[in-house]
């Protein structure tokens, strides 16, 4: 391997010194407040290990971490779910131009804000919304879907589906169409080759499109408030319940350094098990 | 004469000229206008309020809105000594911003407390012994917020509302502890809502835990106005007339009733900033806020109504807005406000006195996650 030149490292320097200020030294604060006293409504330096024993010995705390976990899992699998169909069609059934056409119309909702997103789907999800008014001209309903677990849901599937689509797209782009075309003479049907073939060649980027949905889902904070009423409450809420404690940045920061944790150990896991050879 | 291109030359000499004259422009403009910066909740640098005193003494405000005492208190902690000029805060902060020496002193003989009535002219609080810190300026009750279709007054006339059948699902929660807590502790029977004995405290925690099986949601300040407002939630804890007042003055079915058990009294004052550079501009924006005038246009604020502590500006907004003064219950000469506050079925909202914040807190989030 040969070393880097001097031109190349003066290239990267700029993405270093981006990681470094606004992530790495931002983390080692994260990391210091945890260990912080509060007194007086006022954040003072100490080496505290109150604050972790406080947060990880309350059963609130793990009730709400299991809940999170639940719901950013669920999500994911959902969103995986919901989005193969269209990520598929998108690649394997449609011409070149109308691809582009519909990658283009998944990229615009990334123009828009998440929370006024939110905020139109209680208009559709409420007890007298758009979507029980329909069901009501059926004679059915009304159905409580807002401030429930599957408001929760349908927030977190809106705010990850096109990103999950994309992501499958540019996936299922890369498997090879040879590899379909001989499942096929060898008398496959659509639906094995699916699952024997395709699915499996692009398994790297199915499972980063799932662990993308379950990073946006867990720290979600918006569908939980809005969606599900923070009833009950998913750590994100806990975070800023906890700040209303007195300024109680400290627990705040150690429930943060939790999921911080938690998320890397997942993608971690998720990208090992991507990019693991089939026997091995 | 024809009319020649400028030449690149002519073309840069100019820009650069404009771009070195448009500073000076600006800082002439913004010389002859004070900027005030206001940390508050939502509305009180609005025009409503604040045009008439910035036409008149040229002023422009900046303001800051917060929601909730803590990201007041986040907002203050984050920013340098200055940075503030008036700071809004509820009463039960006041004592934490001195605490942590983020407001100037003040000289009470600058302001109109002789106007004030009597129980609002040394209120708790805003005091260090004879310092003053901080004026007040509006205050409010809390009580059973109600959908009027469903629930009426009567129905709404005792907190035991909160666990009627036809409410199951339908309960929400202003999501702060204090005045949910505050207001169960009064349902339980306590007499001081917060200065209260263990056997007190396991009483509010048995009579909140009951309701669970009720709650429908835990909401912020949007979503407070939203579920009310599309019927989503038919009754409210911790909150007062400061949301349903709102509500119903544009024309949604909501009000809130105060229960036998009692109600709570928010109070809000303004403060000047440590470190203000515009502290004698500070001053005559809360000289004109707690004025006559400034307190009837504040009774009737857009963002939020609230009721007024000087007497004279009720005297004001009874001449000058009689329906409103109606609404409110300001109305002189008649039983009013003031009449609920001196028969005691009104308690401040206050800190916990004998136990300490973060057991409240943590109770909360405790019932919230169950």
């Amino acid at each position: 391997m040969t070393r880097p030149s001097l031109y190349s490292l003066t290239l990267a320097l700029p993405l270093l010194i981006w990681q470094l200020a606004f992530f790495a030294v931002p983390l080692i604060f994260l990391i210091a407040i945890s260990f912080w006293t509060v007194r007086n409504f006022q954040m003072m330096p100490d080496l505290n290990f109150g604050n972790w024993e406080r947060i990880l010995t309350r059963s609130v705390f793990w009730d709400a971490y299991l809940r999170t976990a639940i719901l950013a899992t669920t999500s994911a699998v959902l969103t995986s779910f919901i989005a193969f169909p269209a990520a598929y069609a998108i690649s394997f059934k449609l011409s070149e131009r109308v691809k582009q056409w519909l990658i283009f119309v998944l990229i615009i909702p990334f123009f828009t804000s998440y929370l006024v997103r939110i905020y139109a789907l209680q208009v559709f999800l409420s007890d007298e919304g758009i979507i029980n008014a329909a069901l009501g001209m059926l004679g059915i309903g009304p159905f409580g879907m807002l401030n429930t677990t599957f408001g929760t849901l349908v927030g977190m599937v809106t705010l990850c589906l096109p990103l999950v689509i994309l992501l499958q797209v540019f996936s299922l782009n890369f498997v090879n169409r040879d590899l379909v075309e001989a499942a096929h003479n060898l008398r496959c049907g659509r639906l094995r080759t699916v699952l024997a073939v395709i699915v499996p060649s692009a398994r790297v980027g199915l499972v980063i499109a799932a662990l993308f949905a379950f990073i946006l889902s867990f720290g979600d904070f918006v569908s939980p408030l809005y969606l599900g009423g923070g009833n009950p409450p998913t750590l994100s809420i806990l975070i800023t319940d906890i700040t209303k404690s007195g300024q109680q940045w400290p627990r705040a920061a150690v429930v943060a350094l939790m999921m911080i944790g938690t998320l890397l150990s997942v993608a971690f896991a998720a990208i090992t098990y991507a990019y693991k050879e089939r026997g091995k | 004469m024809t009319l020649k291109s400028p030449t690149r030359r002519h073309l840069l000499r100019m820009t650069a000229g404009a771009a070195l004259a448009t500073p000076f422009l600006s800082i002439r403009a913004a010389a002859q206008t004070v900027n005030l910066s206001m940390l508050a909740w939502y509305g009180h640098a609005e025009p409503d309020i604040v045009g008439a005193f910035e036409e008149e003494n040229n002023v422009k405000f900046t303001p800051k809105y917060y929601t909730g005492g803590d990201n007041m208190l986040g907002l203050i902690a984050q920013s340098p000594a200055g940075t503030y000029d008036v700071i809004l805060s509820d009463a039960e902060y006041v004592q934490q911003l001195n605490a942590a020496g983020y407001i100037e002193p003040l000289d009470a003989a600058d302001y109109a407390f002789d106007d004030f009535y009597p129980e609002f002219q040394k209120f708790p609080g805003h005091w260090q012994g004879d310092t003053l810190y901080s004026v007040i300026t509006r205050f409010g009750f809390l009580g059973v917020a109600h959908n009027t279709d469903v629930l009426s007054e009567k129905d709404a006339a005792s907190y035991a509302v909160f666990s009627d059948s036809r409410v199951t699902g339908k309960l929400g929660h202003f999501d702060w502890h204090l005045p949910n807590l505050g207001q169960m502790s009064l349902a339980a029977g306590n007499g001081s809502a917060y200065d209260i004995d263990e056997a007190g405290w396991d009483k509010v925690q048995e009579a909140t835990m009951a309701l669970r099986g009720q709650v429908g949601g835990f909401f912020d300040y949007g979503g407070t106005f939203s579920s009310l407002n599309d019927g989503q939630m038919l009754a409210f804890a911790g909150i007062g007339d400061w949301i349903t007042g709102v509500l119903e003055k544009n024309g949604a079915k909501v009000r809130t009733t105060i229960p036998e058990e009692g109600g709570l009294q928010w109070t809000e004052s303004f403060s000047i900033g440590k470190g203000t550079q515009n502290y004698d501009m500070a001053r005559k924006w809360i000289q004109w806020i707690t004025s006559a005038e400034g307190q009837a246009k504040s009774a009737d604020m857009a963002a939020y109504p609230a009721l007024i502590p000087n007497k004279k500006g009720w005297e004001v907004l009874n001449a000058t807005n009689p329906a409103e003064a109606k609404r409110q219950n300001m109305v002189l000469g008649q039983y009013n406000a003031m009449d609920m506050i001196r028969e005691g079925r009104i308690r401040y909202r206050q800190l916990p006195v004998q136990q300490s914040l973060e057991d409240w807190n943590d109770f909360w989030s405790d019932y919230k996650g169950a």
